[in-house]
């Protein structure tokens, strides 16, 4: 099937303004009536929540943490970006437009990314007056800096703590709808079914994460805001429950799963220390504004950082990319990390590792203003590792960190199910292939605040509310499956913990399906992973029981789709015959060693459809058509 | 290193509950004190027994998830450190250690070393925030605000709502967290508006939610993870008694 991501007609800048014209209205008397499920309490979740309960729509919202403030997004560090040109530095919503379409190799829609950089200067304005404390210069005005793939300083932040500052402020605006009855939060409450009627999306199950409870609400339209998949790596910069369980149930019920294989892979994040580690911690690209990143020249030189002279250091992002020098997006950073361990180079116990110095930063500016730009990455990094950025450079190596993939869905934010809706990470789109830094905390608020409130209207205008009720055959059917699902998973008592499943999958995956591909790995993971799944299903041992609060019963529900989803990543990956933005394939280089495009075959949004658990799932195309742009080689040199 | 531990065990909130003990071998000082949890939990899963239920989720300091008070100090007592960012380093072989979950009249256990921390929510929803409505704001540079103001606001808002501040406290105060919003707010043009509203309610509905009142202990402080000072609580009280003599 070829897919049509709907976008209006028009010229590119007049799209959005008109599409708005157009698109019916509910009648502020009748919102009350119409009931949107919200999964997900993060800047997509908890912005779009808010927004739709101050427009007056019956709105229920769920997380699985204990309160909507504890969402993902908390943990975002570096920054926000937007078109605002503050700094005078030729920005504009086209320069913001055309560097995430760059960044994003020319894999994502023109249409989309335009309307994102309109509306992110009505982000900041949102976001000031709800009184988030951005970063002000002396005179009081909002400061801006610098982030990978842009020659621009277009990045808003509120110390290392953007994300926080942000969720915090629409955790505040959604506090105010829960107090004023329009919003229904259910924390601690997991969505684990999708509930389709006749086509459309009218609900979802979940099951109580104290009680155990498995129920079904019913509603005019579902919303996905549940983030990103990459827990998929078991180690990654995601937090310990992110998973991609409510988008894999979603398209098992149906819904299409796009681009599943670009993840990205940042570059600064602290090295792995042992088979014990949990998770990877990032430390924010904003550093790359003042740290150089280098290795040794020579392969295994063990000398203490510094006993190694100048002239002896490689500065590789300086030398290979001399116009964005340490500034280069993630993926190119990642890759040039791997290349210079891979050639024995690395630092550190490990030698995965390269350095990130701020030795002649704190020499121009000192440590004051060092420490006043990041000094709450400097003491996480000491807490961690227990050395001092400070006084020698900081070790880092690339670590999977987030989804350009996601759930397919149309310029209206629509998945292939009418009435699904997907917003922020969990959707696929407008990162395209790689996406730049301070750009996914815009994609989330942009859906939530200002996309979803009029695209939902223009579905929910043309059908009455509260046509289905809980009490439909599909629900009890829906509940009886995922009571079905629980009871299996406490009945195996087989050997292994969920937790060593995860770990022997993350494995597979960050081996066959990490920043280098190739049709031998990724055919190996696709034979590997099935062949762990069907041993998880024989021998995994959950114990305590299903009505009751137990955290590894939860575990191995998200193992057990990402069991599945591992298998669908990297069929994604076999099938796209070239190297694009996260998505390198050994193969499809340059002789340079840079990622090298196949715009012929493969400018086009792969889009899957689940087909059954072990059977191949089905490929349809949305094909990605450049109006404005043109193609080019993406070149940060 | 080898670790005893005793943990606290309680499977709800009409249980009763008590103080187990688990040896934790092998532990590298590397780890964080919740991937020693986490060894000592897979041993528990292959001895086939219920594993210890404890809350956490970002591990890296921010998300205000974990909530654990060991040997007598919520978060463990190292400086501006949650427990997830706490590393064995700090602990040697053979060290006793004590785990315990928040315990507040205001947060009713769970499970184990979860609580129920929903009445910071409350509070939240009472009122602390700005009422303003999405779309229609003016351009943000159009608000100015000095920098220093811009910082102590900051300061402020850097709270994680863990409830350390709780937990520490010997009232069982959520002074502290309260303090935190409706200082950050206070110092904006944007949330003076609302200002004495703001901190009628929110103080109102602490106290309806069971919390104890300040009594000057600065407990919170020492036990906050992200270095909230308890001058905001003078803040609060000033704010407080702007808004009665208006
Ligand atoms: C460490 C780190 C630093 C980052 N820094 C930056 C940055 O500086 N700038 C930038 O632009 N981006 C950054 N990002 C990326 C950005 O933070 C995320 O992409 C974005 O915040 C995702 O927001 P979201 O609302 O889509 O999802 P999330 O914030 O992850 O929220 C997901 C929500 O869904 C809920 N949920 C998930 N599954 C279920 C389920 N089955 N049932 C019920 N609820 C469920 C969760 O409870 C949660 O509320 C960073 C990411 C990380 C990990
Ligand atoms: S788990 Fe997020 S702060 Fe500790």
């Amino acid at each position: 099937m070829i897919l049509d991501g709907k976008c209006p007609s028009g010229p590119l800048a007049e799209k959005w303004d008109k599409h708005r014209q157009d698109m019916k209205l509910v009648n502020p008397n009748n919102k009350r009536k119409y009931k949107i499920i919200v999964v997900g309490t993060g800047l997509a979740g908890a912005s779009a929540a808010a927004t739709l309960g101050e427009l007056g729509y019956n709105v229920e919202a769920f997380c699985y943490q204990d309160s909507a403030r504890r969402a993902h997004s908390i943990a975002a560090q570096g920054g926000i970006n937007a078109a605002k040109n503050y700094p005078n530095d030729s920005d504009s919503i086209y320069r913001l437009f055309y560097d995430t379409i760059k960044g994003g190799d020319f894999r994502a829609r023109e249409a989309n990314v335009y309307r994102l950089a309109q509306v992110s200067n009505n982000i900041i304005d949102q976001c000031v007056a709800q009184g988030v404390p951005f970063a002000r210069d002396y005179a009081g005005y909002l400061d801006n800096r610098s982030f990978g793939g842009a020659q621009v300083s277009r990045t808003f932040y509120a110390r290392g703590q953007t994300g926080q500052q942000l969720l915090l402020g629409a955790y505040a605006t959604f506090s105010r709808q829960v107090k004023a009855g329009t919003v229904k939060l259910h924390s601690r409450t997991e969505m684990l079914d999708l509930v389709v009627v006749d086509g459309e999306a009218k609900g979802i199950t979940v099951r109580d994460m104290v009680t155990g409870k498995i129920s079904s609400y019913a509603a005019d339209a579902v919303c996905l805001c549940t983030g990103g998949y990459v827990n998929v790596y078991f180690l990654s910069t995601n937090a310990q429950g992110c998973s991609v369980t409510a988008n894999y149930r979603a398209y098992k019920k149906g819904a299409f799963f796009a681009n599943p294989c670009y993840t990205q892979i940042h570059p600064t994040c602290i090295p792995v220390t042992g088979e014990h580690q949990s998770k990877l911690t990032l430390m924010s690209e904003s550093l790359r504004n003042d740290g150089r990143v280098w290795v040794p020249k020579k392969k295994g030189d063990k000398r203490p950082p510094h006993e190694i002279p100048e002239d002896e250091r490689d500065y590789y992002l300086e030398r290979k990319y001399p116009s964005y020098g340490n500034l280069a997006p993630r993926d190119i950073s990642s890759r040039a990390a791997k290349e210079a361990c891979d050639d024995g180079r690395g630092v550190g116990p490990s030698g995965f590792g390269v350095y990130l110095d701020f030795a002649d930063s704190i020499k121009r500016l000192g440590e004051n203003t060092i420490r006043e730009r990041y000094g709450n990455l400097f003491e996480m990094y000491e807490r961690i590792t227990d050395e001092n950025g400070y006084k020698q450079p900081m070790r880092i190596y690339p670590a999977l960190h987030y989804a350009m993939g996601g759930l397919w869905v149309d310029y209206n934010l629509s998945s292939n199910i009418p009435g699904l809706y997907v917003l922020g990470e969990a959707n696929f789109s407008d990162h395209g292939a790689n996406r730049l830094g301070a750009s996914a905390l815009m994609q989330g608020l942009a859906d939530g605040y200002f996309v979803i409130p009029y695209t939902i209207a223009d579905y929910l205008a043309k059908s009455k509310p509260g046509i289905v009720k809980v009490d439909h055959p599909e629900f009890k059917k829906s509940q009886e499956d995922v009571s079905a699902l629980t009871t299996k998973l406490l009945s195996i008592n087989g050997k292994r913990s969920p937790k060593e499943f995860w770990r022997d999958l993350g494995k597979i995956m960050w081996e066959n399906v990490g920043m280098a591909r190739s049709e031998q790995s990724l055919k190996k993971a696709i034979q590997l992973i099935p062949e762990l799944r069907e041993e998880f299903w024989k021998n995994v041992k959950v114990v305590g029981s299903g009505d009751t609060l137990n955290q590894e019963l939860e575990k191995a529900g998200r193992i057990a789709d990402f069991l599945e989803f591992g298998e669908l990543l990297a069929r994604d990956a076999l099938d796209r015959n070239e190297s694009c933005g996260g998505h390198f394939r050994v193969e499809y280089q340059t002789g340079e060693g840079e990622a090298k495009r196949n715009d012929k075959d493969y400018c086009y949004v792969a889009a899957w459809q689940f087909k059954g658990t072990d059977k191949e799932p089905e490929l349809h195309k949305e094909p990605l058509t450049f109006e404005t742009l043109q193609l080019a080689e993406r070149s940060y040199k | 290193m080898d670790l005893k531990l005793y943990v606290w065990r309680q499977k709800g909130p009409d249980s009763p509950g008590k103080l187990e003990q688990f040896t934790a071998k092998n532990i590298s000082p590397d780890m964080s004190f919740l991937e020693m949890l986490d060894e000592v939990n897979e041993e528990l899963v292959k001895e086939g027994k219920e594993t210890i239920a404890f809350d956490h989720d970002c591990r890296e300091g921010i998300c205000g998830t974990c909530s654990q008070v060991i040997n007598g100090i919520p978060h463990g007592g190292q400086d501006k450190t949650t427990v997830c960012q706490l590393h064995m380093r700090k602990f040697k072989d053979g060290d006793s250690i004590y785990i315990e979950p928040w315990r507040a009249k205001a947060f009713p256990l769970v499970k184990d070393l979860i609580v129920d921390r929903s009445a910071l929510d409350r509070i939240i929803q009472a009122g602390g925030y700005v009422s303003n409505h999405t779309g229609g704001s003016p351009d943000g540079n159009a608000i100015l605000i000095p920098k220093p103001d811009a910082e102590v606001s900051m300061d402020a808002a850097e709270c994680i709502g863990c409830g350390g501040c709780v937990a520490a406290c010997p009232n069982g105060s959520a002074m502290l967290f309260t303090a935190a919003k409706v200082t950050q707010l206070a110092m904006l043009p944007q949330g003076k508006v609302e200002a004495a509203q703001r901190v009628c309610v929110m103080t109102e509905q602490m106290l309806k939610e069971g919390f104890g009142n300040c009594s000057n202990h600065y407990e919170c402080q020492d036990a906050c993870p992200k270095g909230i000072k308890v001058s905001f609580i003078a803040k609060l009280n000033r704010e407080f008694i702007k808004a009665s003599v208006k």
